[in-house]
């Protein structure tokens, strides 16, 4: 039987056209309406061993939902969904989907994988557009658990929590909870008001508490939490907060930024819109050095602001780490990519300016403990690049905040909390953590799947004391 | 949201606001600053804690208002509140982890500078508390720039400066300074100075040629305060220090001020333009060719 051709291919998304929304903040993609997504749900085989749940690091029942999609049972999609996953809205627009659910998708060996994505988006925006809300859990146990940072990892452990009867307060240093979908991810990705308040108010229907401007270790520390505010159990998920600089000549001049500055700016404080108070500076020709979807985020946002934006990246474009996705978008928006070539130096003017930027050629050698190819670079190669601003995207580090004023709390030598993958525990009695204070930078999915893991860690902790 | 229990003007231009911030008052240290937002428009605002009472939960800040968001903090009145009032943030002085009795035997003088005068308070007041009672120069520009005397006299030995020799001593603090050692047989062996980054700068050069260890209390911009952003960082020595997790207190000695003072100018531009758009509200159509309201 020869298959229709149309079903090897993914039902076309619809986005935003790249010259228009080059200018704007508006969401790029606008997702699948019903028919779109009924259509997509076709094409699920509904495997019996199910590889793309096996990709999903927080296990989405994937073929299920799908198969409520494909019956417009819609609500039924959206309940398959909420057993797994508190941030459905989100992680259908920010999850490297190519890399877990669609990569493992049978679809994709012939063809395209069903966009499970997109499916998952519709599943959540209809949801919302109809003012479903996970429904909070009938009993109450009167166990109390702090969390520590309402981020996606902290979300996720807190609304599961949640679910389960525990009364559940998240602690959040910033004034706003999300974490870095609030602070890192632009609007154009994830739209703020629309998406991810949404579905804190959704952990917080579940009966979750959010105190913000809550430093954990300043205004409070974990032992106070654990000693005298009756928490039974902590979860720490703090993120990787301190962003990494190169170490260049000329690296504190004005026009120099780390991509956690210019994007919070611009998310959080948003900077980009007339009725906000907080600056932004974005000159006339930017660099943005680093590969990765932070980059690309910076990259683009740069762009709206009305800026020629160059990524600058060591290796070349097989190995950006980036989310296929955004080098693409990226790319149809008129970002330029200069790969293989790393900066030396940046050149500042009298007044403390950048001025320009000194890089030098790279080429790839050995394969180095990442798998990927070492980059080196060619002696000589040296060339000069006219820029007003850099913004420097080269990764985070957990910040020492928690660690070093909780007692008994170990790390590594990367700062980066120790703590047992299957359940979160830490080195500490009663304290878990995961996402990025644990792993150093990683994705929103699979911090959220740390949160899961510590969810159930502290479920059996807590039980296990017998009371 | 915090409410303000009291607010009061220290000078033309100085306001003065008691806030209640239990949380912050309960675990904050002399040194440490806070940030608040008065409204959700409004930019996130560093101030150095000026006096805090853990019974009553209170914080108390001062500032000066610059920029759109503090010209509106500066309208706030007793019974408002702020949205948003996150702290401590930064290091202790370093005074609160050295014993009392190594500080009884040091001669300390503090050096503070306009609005800089305020967060000078607390540690003053700390020793003060504790038996020791520090030499402080208070330096403004002018008589009715002088803050918080009333307030000092009660917790150390006052000297104040003004530039136009308006009120007490004439000249700037770097003078009293010189002053007090050379012609009034004062010695001292630490000195903290906090103020306008010129001020410290030059109360470096001069201590340096003294030789007196210096303590200065850098405010570069900031965003979030939580080392997270990297806005307030700084050269100290052959180290590159965020002001907001590693300080905001540092070796005066090896801070590079003029850079400090370069990064302090990033955002005039932006900053102006905002100002203007605000003076001038909706009639603020551009014309001035600055501000890009023509455009």
């Amino acid at each position: 039987m020869a298959a229709d051709p149309k079903m090897l291919v993914k039902v076309p998304v619809r986005e935003q056209d790249p010259k228009v929304r080059a200018t704007n903040f508006d969401e790029v993609c606008y997702g699948y309406n019903a028919e779109e997504a009924m259509e997509e749900s076709e094409r699920c085989l509904h495997c019996k061993n199910a590889k793309c749940i096996q990709g999903c690091p927080v296990s989405i029942n994937i073929p299920e939902f799908i198969a409520a999609i494909k019956k417009k049972d819609f609500k039924e999609a959206y309940n398959v969904i909420s057993e797994s996953s508190a941030l459905p809205a989100v992680c259908g627009r920010v999850c490297p989907q190519e890399s877990q659910c669609e990569g493992q998708c049978i679809r994709g060996i012939k063809g395209e994988p069903v966009s499970i994505g997109k499916l998952e988006r519709f599943t959540a925006d209809w949801a919302r557009e109809q003012g479903i809300r996970p429904e909070p859990a009938k009993e109450k146990n009167g166990h109390k658990v702090a969390v520590i940072g309402a981020g996606p990892s902290g979300l996720t452990c807190a609304g599961d929590l949640a679910r389960m009867g525990y009364d559940v307060t998240i602690f959040e240093a910033l004034h706003k909870a999300g974490g870095v979908l609030s602070y890192g991810i632009p609007e154009f990705r994830l739209p703020k008001s629309a998406v991810v308040d949404q579905e804190v108010e959704n952990v917080k229907n579940l009966g979750v508490k959010i105190e913000t401007n809550v430093i954990i270790g300043k205004s409070i520390t974990v032992d106070e939490l654990l000693t005298k505010e009756g928490f039974e159990a902590v979860f720490i998920g703090s993120g990787a907060g301190l962003p990494m600089f190169m170490h260049i000549p000329g690296e504190n001049a004005n026009g120099v930024f780390s991509a956690n500055e210019f994007l919070t700016r611009n998310n959080l404080m948003k900077a980009y819109r007339e009725d906000y108070d907080t600056p932004i500076h974005c000159g006339k020709k930017v660099a943005v050095v680093g590969g990765g979807n932070v980059a690309m985020d910076a990259a683009r946002t740069a762009l709206r602001l009305g800026a020629e934006v160059h990524i600058i990246y060591r290796r070349s474009e097989e190995e950006l780490p980036a989310r296929k996705e955004e080098v693409h978008h990226a790319k149809e928006e008129g970002i330029q990519f200069d790969l293989l070539c790393n900066p030396v130096e940046i050149h500042v003017d009298e007044n403390g300016w950048v001025k320009g930027i000194r890089c030098i050629r790279m080429e790839l050698g050995e394969p180095d403990a990442s798998g990927r190819r070492r980059p080196v670079p060619i002696e000589g190669s040296e060339f000069d690049m006219d820029v007003d601003t850099v913004i420097m995207s080269l990764g985070t580090s957990p910040n020492p905040l928690i660690s070093s004023t909780t007692i008994g709390l170990d790390v590594n030598k990367r700062k980066c909390i120790i703590a047992n993958e299957e359940d979160g525990q830490t080195s500490k009695t009663g304290v878990f953590a995961g996402g990025d204070a644990v792993t150093g930078a990683a994705t929103v999915i699979l911090a959220m799947g740390a949160g899961k893991a510590a969810a159930k860690g502290i479920d059996s902790f807590i039980r296990s004391k017998g009371n | 949201m915090y409410k303000i229990l009291y607010a009061d003007k220290l000078s033309e231009n100085i306001y003065r606001m008691v806030v209640d911030a239990p949380m912050v008052a309960r675990h904050c240290e002399p040194g440490q600053f806070i940030i608040a937002k008065a409204y959700e428009e409004g930019e996130r605002i560093p101030l150095t804690i000026c006096d805090f009472d853990r019974e009553k939960g209170t914080v108390t800040i001062v500032f000066q208002p610059i920029g759109v968001s503090t010209i509106e903090m500066a309208k706030l009145k007793t019974g408002d509140a702020f949205e948003d009032f996150v702290g401590p943030l930064g290091r202790p002085s370093d005074l609160i982890d050295t014993p009392v009795e190594e500080l009884k035997k040091k001669k300390i003088i503090f050096i503070a500078g306009g609005v800089g005068t305020a967060p000078v308070y607390p540690q003053v007041k700390w020793l003060h508390e504790r038996g020791i009672t520090a030499d402080v120069i208070i330096g403004a520009k002018t008589k009715d720039l002088v803050i918080m005397e009333k307030e000092f006299k009660e917790v150390c030995n006052l000297y104040i400066t003004t530039d136009d020799g308006s009120y007490q001593r004439k000249g700037m603090v770097t003078q009293c300074l010189q002053d007090l050692i050379e012609k009034e047989g004062k010695t001292y062996d630490h000195c903290v100075a906090i103020g306008p980054m010129i001020m410290m700068k030059f109360v470096v050069k001069m201590t340096k040629s003294y030789n007196i260890p210096t303590v200065v209390s850098m405010n570069p911009i900031m965003v979030d305060g939580t080392g997270m952003c990297g806005a307030c960082r700084l050269q100290v020595g052959d180290e590159i220090k965020f002001a907001c997790v590693d300080g905001p207190e540092f070796d005066g000695f090896l801070v590079d001020f003029d850079q400090a003072m370069k990064r302090m100018t990033m955002y005039k531009t932006e900053e102006g333009r905002a100002l203007l758009a605000l003076k001038e509200g909706k009639t603020h159509h551009g014309g001035c060719g600055m501000c890009g309201g023509d455009q």
